[in-house]
């Protein structure tokens, strides 16, 4: 079995995978990082966006082979080491932008790559509109809009001390 | 309202406790929990939608790479492992008893739907689990399939299980059939209508998943499942499928995501796992993809209904009456038989006094995946007739919708329907008005002018509906079927240092109820909001529930923990009687302090509940030590949420693609907990619901092959579908639980899919059209329509 090497959460780690184990499953069942979901099998549902070097990714679409010598962030990894939350987080929590909380790692994960790419500044439109790879059946989105638009504001604030994640 | 627990208290949009484990990933969901020397479960299924087992043959699957064991159908029965049942009778019109077929977790026999499971390959990973799968060979003897619902029934339909001739389950009725033919027959105008509800796969984000472990030391078994009900799962499997008796068998339902009725069901799945884990004796686990979720999970509606409505010639409705055929898939779920039935046509007055109601149904079996409740359950069914009918009556008479409406709303109660239903509270004009207004009613002629410049038709449409909710009590259903009382449980735990532990039969997969519990007791004991905690999802803790589902969590699961703190306070004045040296009868308790009436004299929460197990005040004989209490909470009525839907869409002539421009919901759900809690619920019931209008539909080939197999084919709504909704709240408390929660869960996917067809159909001009509602649908109805005049 080929191992692999990347960077999780800051943390370096190997593993013995399978050329067909997906970055999801290295996450979930060897690194025992649970928050990333699974939701679906065509890579639409959204639950499992993590950032690979930066960019949102949908784990279930990426080997983890491909991901040797990445940097990945998941979920785990946006709170501070002392425990703040980052505001995006904390904005989903304001807004009630969850109910059942499974699609909501990979929407706070692609919330942030959306205000990577379009700024602090998203309007209801933008954000329905680059939320089209994650599913919510639950909340009618309509607060997830509302947290996100909250969250991309306070990141722009330095109510927050980042502004993206690396 | 207690001034001292606003902020916290009933009423407040407090900010969930649960938020902080799920936007951080440290939620425990079935397919995170991982026992020691777990192993994987995948399963063979069938890829015929009806068809014989001649053989099958796992014998190169058993040698495979990581696998422990592959068991059949054939085991499972010699094993005397009973079958899976539905849990609610119902009789046809002639007294006969409904159609139950036999329902194995595995099939042995004979295959009636497309992912009926055959066999079951134990791995070590599900990598080698699916690669063994791949080798076990079936040989099928495929038989011609029965899929669509109207023809099941006909002489020329394949019959699917043996003795139940036609492929039918139950022919029932409900209401006065004379007395309804009698007002049509004196009516000035019917209004008709044939209607299908679309067939919907729930597709709850998390798919369902069964972790099972067999301790051989105690002979007893632990289900960690995506369950909305353990007790009731663990009951089922106990008492009918005979896995293990009750006090051996253990049900956990962690951190489960979403459930829309769908994980209610006790499925193949899990009494699978739970049999092969005493077999293999090491954990199974099985976690679904989202693939079997469409082909496994219980689907939803999936009804044909022919409606007609008789009125006078001043609009005032006589009678209404409707036949509709019920597809119950290839097997009875545990709820199938309730849904068309007691949950359907109890619901046909709607908001409206109508002095005759017939209705029929006949339930079938299809070659298709099995039906039962999905959010709404029959209401959103009921809903729909009526409110087609009405709305398409008063464009068919030259009424305003909303004028139709006025006339015919019941404005005194209680009100006994035609129906069994008793309405106990409500104001209907109330809701409407308050809607009117804030979907600037009056200024929709003028927006349909300026939409009629763009190249795009605009329509208005309303839903006035109704539902029965918090369900139920339980002789009342026990009476028409139900196997099961309905009631629930709360245990109330004090503890020594004044911190509450709520034990709720309940279940919470997104509902919240570790905040909105949470809030009710604290301001009720005057404690603060983070020294309670609800505990809820496992046998071990909460000694029996009914679980969540049809909308009954704030109206029976709260009115439980109300019964179980009255009588906390009356054992807590005992203790402060004697801490106090003063007779009980003078202890007044308030903002958590007891006090001697006419006194200085108190003492405090936490000195009460130290006292209660310090029990040095009082001796064993004059009062037992300990806080602790128990209700078990059986209501004396439904409750009825009602309320008022109105959607706005411009319609694009070129395209048929519909925009839903605006959404108003004025919903009167009796007392409200958590506003916010509230409203996000309307919000993703009327997400569910405009999916069911516009986008959504499961689709059976005449083979009966899902053609709508995954996120590719089933347009499940997503954020640039929907528009954000205006919701607003009107109030008259049920007076049958001591709140006054009328329940608010299931109310949006209710109302909402009558809203946007009476909108569509009314800026189009034609009511030709179906559900889904998709662009080619309206395009379609388009070619064939004038649409009608901007007002």
């Amino acid at each position: 079995m080929p191992a692999v090497s990347m960077t999780v959460n800051g943390k370096p780690v190997t593993g013995d995978v399978e050329a067909r184990t997906l970055l999801v499953q290295f996450l979930r069942e060897n690194l025992r990082l649970t928050g990333t979901h699974v939701g679906c099998d065509t890579s639409q549902c959204g639950a499992c966006v993590v950032h690979v070097d930066g960019i949102a990714a949908k784990s279930c679409t990426l080997l983890a082979l491909q991901c040797e010598g990445a940097k990945v962030t998941t979920i785990e990894g946006l709170a501070e080491p002392g425990g703040a939350l980052h505001p995006m987080q904390e904005a989903f929590r304001e807004h009630h932008g969850l109910q059942c909380g499974y699609c909501t790692p990979g929407m706070i994960m692609a919330a942030l790559d959306i205000v990577r790419r379009r700024g602090n500044e998203l309007d209801e439109h933008t954000i329905r509109e680059q939320l089209d790879g994650n599913i919510c059946r639950c909340t009618g989105y309509h607060n997830i809009v509302k947290a996100i638009a909250a969250g991309a504001k306070n990141m722009g604030k330095g109510g927050g001390s980042r502004q993206a994640v690396e | 309202m207690s001034a001292t627990s606003s902020a916290t208290g009933i009423g407040a949009s407090v900010r969930r406790k649960e938020d902080f484990r799920f936007i951080t990933g440290k939620g425990q969901y079935t397919d995170d929990v991982v026992r020691p020397g777990e192993t994987r479960a995948v399963f063979v299924r069938s890829p015929h939608a009806h068809a014989k087992i001649k053989s099958i043959d796992v014998n190169a699957a058993r040698k495979m790479p990581g696998v422990v064991d592959v068991l059949t159908g054939a085991q499972l029965a010699t094993d005397k492992i009973g079958n899976l049942i539905c849990g609610w009778m119902i009789h046809s019109k002639d007294g006969s008893p409904m159609k139950m077929s036999a329902h194995p977790a595995l099939a042995a026999s004979k295959v009636n739907c497309v992912g009926d499971a055959v066999a079951v390959v134990i791995a070590e990973t599900v990598a080698q689990g699916r690669d063994a799968a791949e080798t076990v060979k079936v040989d099928y003897e495929v038989l011609q399939a029965v899929v669509d619902p109207a023809k099941a029934q006909d002489k020329g339909a394949l019959q699917i299980h043996a003795d139940i001739p036609n492929n039918t389950i139950y022919q029932w009725h409900l209401g006065d059939q004379k007395a309804t033919a009698a007002a049509f027959a004196a009516a000035k105008h019917i209004t008709k209508l044939d209607i299908v509800n679309n067939r919907l796969v729930p597709n709850a984000m998390e798919p369902r998943a069964a972790l099972a472990e067999y301790d051989v030391g105690n002979d007893s078994l632990t289900l960690w499942n995506t369950s909305q009900n353990p007790h009731v799962s663990r009951l089922v499997i106990a008492a009918f499928v005979g896995m293990a008796p009750e006090h051996k068998l253990r049900v956990i339902a962690p951190d489960v995501g979403g459930g829309f009725g769908s994980k209610i069901f006790i499925y193949p799945e899990e009494v699978v796992c739970l049999w092969a884990a005493r077999k293999v004796q090491r954990p199974v686990k099985w976690t679904s993809d989202r693939s079997e979720a469409f082909l496994t999970d219980a689907h939803g509606r999936d009804h044909v209904t022919h409606a007609e409505l008789a009125l006078d010639a001043g609009g005032k409705i006589l009678a209404l009456r409707a036949k509709t055929i019920a597809n119950l898939g290839a097997y009875m779920s545990t709820f199938s038989s309730s849904v068309p039935t007691y949950l359907y046509g109890t619901l046909l007055s709607g908001q409206y006094d109508i002095p005759s109601i017939y209705c029929e149904v006949d339930a079938v079996y299809t070659n298709t995946a099995p039906v039962d409740a999905y959010r709404g359950a029959g209401r959103p069914e009921a809903t729909f007739v009526v409110e087609r009918l009405v709305e398409v009556a008063a464009r068919q008479m030259g009424i305003e919708p909303t004028e139709l409406r006025k006339r015919n709303f019941i404005k005194t109660f209680p009100h006994q329907t035609p129906v069994i239903m008793a309405y106990d509270a409500g104001d209907y004009l109330a809701s409407m008005k308050k809607a009117l207004e804030i979907a600037d009613v009056k200024g929709f002629g003028k927006r349909k002018r300026e939409s009629a410049h763009n190249g795009k038709l605009r329509g208005l449409g309303y839903s006035t509906y109704i539902e029965a909710c918090g369900i139920a009590p339980s002789q009342a259903v026990g009476s028409l079927g139900a196997g099961v009382g309905l009631w629930e449980s709360a245990e109330v735990r004090v503890n020594p240092t004044g911190s509450v532990e709520v034990l709720t039969g309940c279940h919470a997969h997104g509902q919240g109820h570790e905040t909105t519990f949470a809030q009710l007791v604290s301001e009720r004991l005057g404690i603060p909001f983070e020294n309670v905690s609800i505990v809820h999802g496992d046998t071990d803790k909460v000694q029996f529930g009914m679980g969540t589902y049809g909308s009954r969590s704030g109206a029976v699961g709260m009115s439980a923990i109300v019964k179980a703190l009255d009588k906390i306070e009356i054992k807590a004045k005992k203790v402060a009687a004697f801490m106090l040296e003063a007779a009980e009868g003078d202890i007044e308790f308030k903002d958590g302090k007891f006090t001697v009436a006419g006194t200085d004299k108190s003492a405090a929460w936490g000195d009460v509940s130290l006292n209660a197990y310090v029990a040095h005040k009082f001796t064993g004989a004059e009062l037992e030590p300990g806080l602790k209490e128990t209700s078990f909470y059986d209501p004396t009525n439904f409750t009825f949420p009602a309320g008022c839907h109105i959607c706005e869409v411009e319609v694009d002539i070129e395209t048929g693609k519909t925009d839903i421009v605006n959404w108003t919901a004025v919903d009167d759900f009796g007392t409200v907990i958590n506003p916010m809690i509230v409203e996000g619920q309307v919000h993703g019931g009327i997400a569910q619901g405009i999916g069911q209008a516009l986008l959504e539909g499961a689709v059976y080939d005449k083979d009966g092959q899902l053609v709508s197999g995954s996120f590719m084919d089933y347009s499940m709504p997503h954020a640039h579908d929907l528009p954000s909704f205006q919701v607003g709240l009107t109030e008259t408390k049920s007076p049958s639980n001591p709140l006054g929660i009328k329940g608010c869960g299931e109310a949006g996917a209710i109302a909402s899919p009558a809203a946007v067809i009476n909108a569509i159909t009314d800026a189009i001009g034609t009511e030709n059209l179906a559900m889904p509602a998709t662009a080619n649908a309206v395009w379609s109805a388009l070619q064939g329509a004038k649409p009608r005049q901007a007002a």
